[in-house]
């Protein structure tokens, strides 16, 4: 794939839900090496757009293209092939509470590929060392973790499979202050590392401040993309309420030296 | 594409070289595995990356480990070419300082005599426990007694109507067929001594002093206490338990004292119908199998019967009602962390609960025995 074409392209996505409409003509691109934030209010359709981009909705209208590839236009065979190249994390981890973090991890290595038992171990050991988790926490079953480190097991699953995409849904919602700003620097540093391009969904002021080169704001049914010191002066009330509100300030008084940051 | 790839792998078997080309992706894993594998084998003394390309994190990962494993005896491999890019990364990751080696070792495995031990203290205390639970419903019972508001009416009626009306069709239908086998069987080997006629008696007696109310607590065991399990143990994943507990409302007065009133108040009305059920099966078979007339069947019910023969099945129907909902809602709030937990606590509780009636049932025998019930 040419490095100047983007790694997702949006076009017209239309998502309605009855008589609602949720989105109406969303278009962005992401392209490869940007960590590319989404924010929104609550029913403004993050969870939905994020379906749509993974696949597991078809939209009402319009494109997605993954790596240059249409993902809304392929059979199912071929989106299973597509899907094996991007890594999610989901807002409550996702852990399948039965199966221990070792387990957990080398899931979609298991399911797609046939290695040997000692493989596999090796392989769950270097996810756990990616994501700064102790090597032991692999015999642990997810009930005995805390919340840090169920993110932290769920991103170590993600990147099972060495994905070039990696989406990460409320990456640091319920974490305490320093273990989302820690959680923030592994997603950087892993970013810098690998070369993932990351798309985030996320609320929380910091992260985006901290990590994101650009974003995209939903209001109104459409998207709003810029970088985000861009964003922070646009004039829509609902982005002034969310980056100047009561509780905005934060990121206000440094929204420019954060996007600076980041770009 | 990662498609079609382009990974080759080549053993020169004799000098233990390993030459590899392309570009190694996921996909690849196998048969890089493969590979590195009989290198091992085979001396692993030179490997071979010149025609290489780009190499995925976990791909450079299994050839580092190997590189490792290989370099172990003393000598390490001659590496021409050069190493994959991710290399430098995982060499931090590997100088990174592991806090495993804090952790104390897992305990070494237990001889047969403590672990004997063990099991019996495991098995002791799940009947404390259970005592304590029992004992704690008793006192929550005696509160809502008194106050009527605590007792819930609305709740026990629902769940008298779920664990008892919708059972209805399910328990008459199994008491009518097992009715019917026994009064066949029955009747085949009373017939050569001309003896049909007690298989009125044989039908009567089995049907109301055990056949039904055992039927019907076996019925509702799988199929109410389980429910009761596995929705008290949904709700104790959810923390609905802690919020009720917050909230200073008794998890025993709302979630378990309505199921335990609701199932006492089912269960022997569903033996009603199973009696009910059971005889009528029985009188169908007895008219059309041996000919016996309505009329003489019922005569021959009226003598089969004595005055405690329904209730020596009756009053066994509540009793069976407790331990069912006991164990249900008990397993139910022992459910802690994981959805394997609440499976084996749900088949824990049906079984149980089956094993407990069947317990009950043969005491209560031994007891009508004893007092010419």
């Amino acid at each position: 794939m040419a490095a100047a074409s983007p790694v997702i392209r949006v076009r017209d996505i239309v998502n309605r839900f009855g008589a609602q409409t949720v989105h109406d003509g969303v278009s962005f691109d992401v392209h490869a090496g940007e960590v590319f934030g989404i924010v929104g209010g609550s029913g403004s359709g993050k969870s939905v757009l994020l379906k749509t981009l993974l696949g597991l909705r078809r939209p009402d209208a319009g494109t997605v293209e993954l790596e240059g590839r249409d993902i809304t236009a392929m059979s199912d065979s071929e989106l299973r092939r597509v899907k094996r190249r991007y890594g999610v994390t989901f807002q409550h981890g996702a852990l399948f509470s039965s199966l221990t973090v070792a387990e957990n991890i080398i899931l979609p290595v298991v399911e797609s590929l046939q290695l040997a038992e000692s493989t596999l171990q090796s392989l769950a050991e270097l996810r756990l060392r990616m994501v700064g988790l102790p090597v032991e926490t692999g015999s642990k079953y997810p009930a005995q973790l805390s919340g840090g480190m169920v993110k932290r097991t769920a991103l170590a699953r993600a990147l099972a499979l060495d994905p070039a995409l990696l989406f990460l849904d409320e990456p640091t919602a319920g974490l305490d202050p320093i273990a989302a700003a820690a959680f923030d620097d592994l997603v950087l540093y892993l970013r810098r590392t690998l070369g993932l391009t990351v798309v985030m969904v996320t609320h929380d002021l910091d992260t985006l401040a901290r990590t994101c080169d650009r974003v995209a704001v939903l209001v109104d049914r459409q998207v709003i993309v810029d970088t985000l010191a861009g964003i922070v002066r646009n004039d829509h009330p609902w982005i002034r309420e969310y980056f100047h509100g009561a509780r905005g300030r934060v990121i206000g008084d440094d929204g420019d030296g954060g996007a600076a940051r980041g770009a | 594409m990662p498609d079609d790839s382009n990974f080759r792998a080549e053993i020169d078997a004799g000098q233990g070289v390993l030459r590899l080309s392309g570009d190694c992706r996921a996909a690849d894993l196998g048969s890089l595995e493969a590979a590195l594998a009989s290198w091992q084998r085979g001396g692993a003394q030179v490997l071979d990356l010149t025609a290489s390309g780009e190499f995925e994190i976990g791909a450079a990962w299994l050839l580092k480990q190997s590189f490792l494993v290989a370099s172990a005896g003393g000598v390490a491999p001659e590496i021409v070419g050069t190493v994959p890019t991710h290399f430098d990364y995982l060499e931090e990751l590997l100088a990174a300082e592991d806090p495993s080696h804090h952790v104390t070792p897992p305990p070494p495995p237990r001889r047969w005599l403590p672990r004997f031990g063990h099991a019996l203290e495991e098995r002791f205390d799940s009947w404390y426990q259970a005592l304590i639970y029992g004992g704690k419903l008793i006192l929550t019972a005696g509160v809502a007694w008194r106050t009527l508001k605590r007792l819930r009416i609305a709740s026990v009626v629902r769940h008298a109507y779920e664990t008892g009306y919708q059972a209805v069709p399910v328990v008459a239908v199994i008491a009518f067929l097992i009715s019917v086998i026994s009064a066949y069987i029955g009747a085949q080997q009373l017939r050569p001594y001309g003896a049909e006629i007690f298989t009125v008696d044989l039908v009567a007696l089995g049907v109301l002093r055990e056949l039904g109310v055992l039927l019907t607590a076996i019925m509702v065991a799988g199929r109410t206490g389980s429910a009761f399990a596995a929705e008290i143990g949904v709700m104790r994943l959810n923390d609905e338990i802690d919020a009720l507990e917050s909230m200073g409302v008794s998890p025993y007065e709302v979630l378990v004292l309505p199921r335990v009133l609701g199932l006492v108040i089912a269960l022997p009305l569903l033996t009603i119908v199973a009696d009910f059920m059971g005889l009528l099966g029985g009188g169908l078979l007895a008219r059309y199998l041996i000919d016996l007339p309505w009329p003489q069947f019922f005569a021959r019910l009226d003598e089969a019967i004595g005055p405690t023969t329904f209730w020596a099945g009756m009053v066994k129907a509540p009793v069976f009602g407790v331990l069912i909902a006991l164990t249900g809602t008990f397993r139910g709030l022992q459910v802690r962390g994981s959805s394997r937990e609440l499976g084996r606590l749900t088949t824990v509780a049906v079984v149980q609960s089956i094993f407990l009636v069947i317990f009950a049932d043969a005491v209560f025998a031994i007891f009508f025995l004893e007092i010419d019930f």
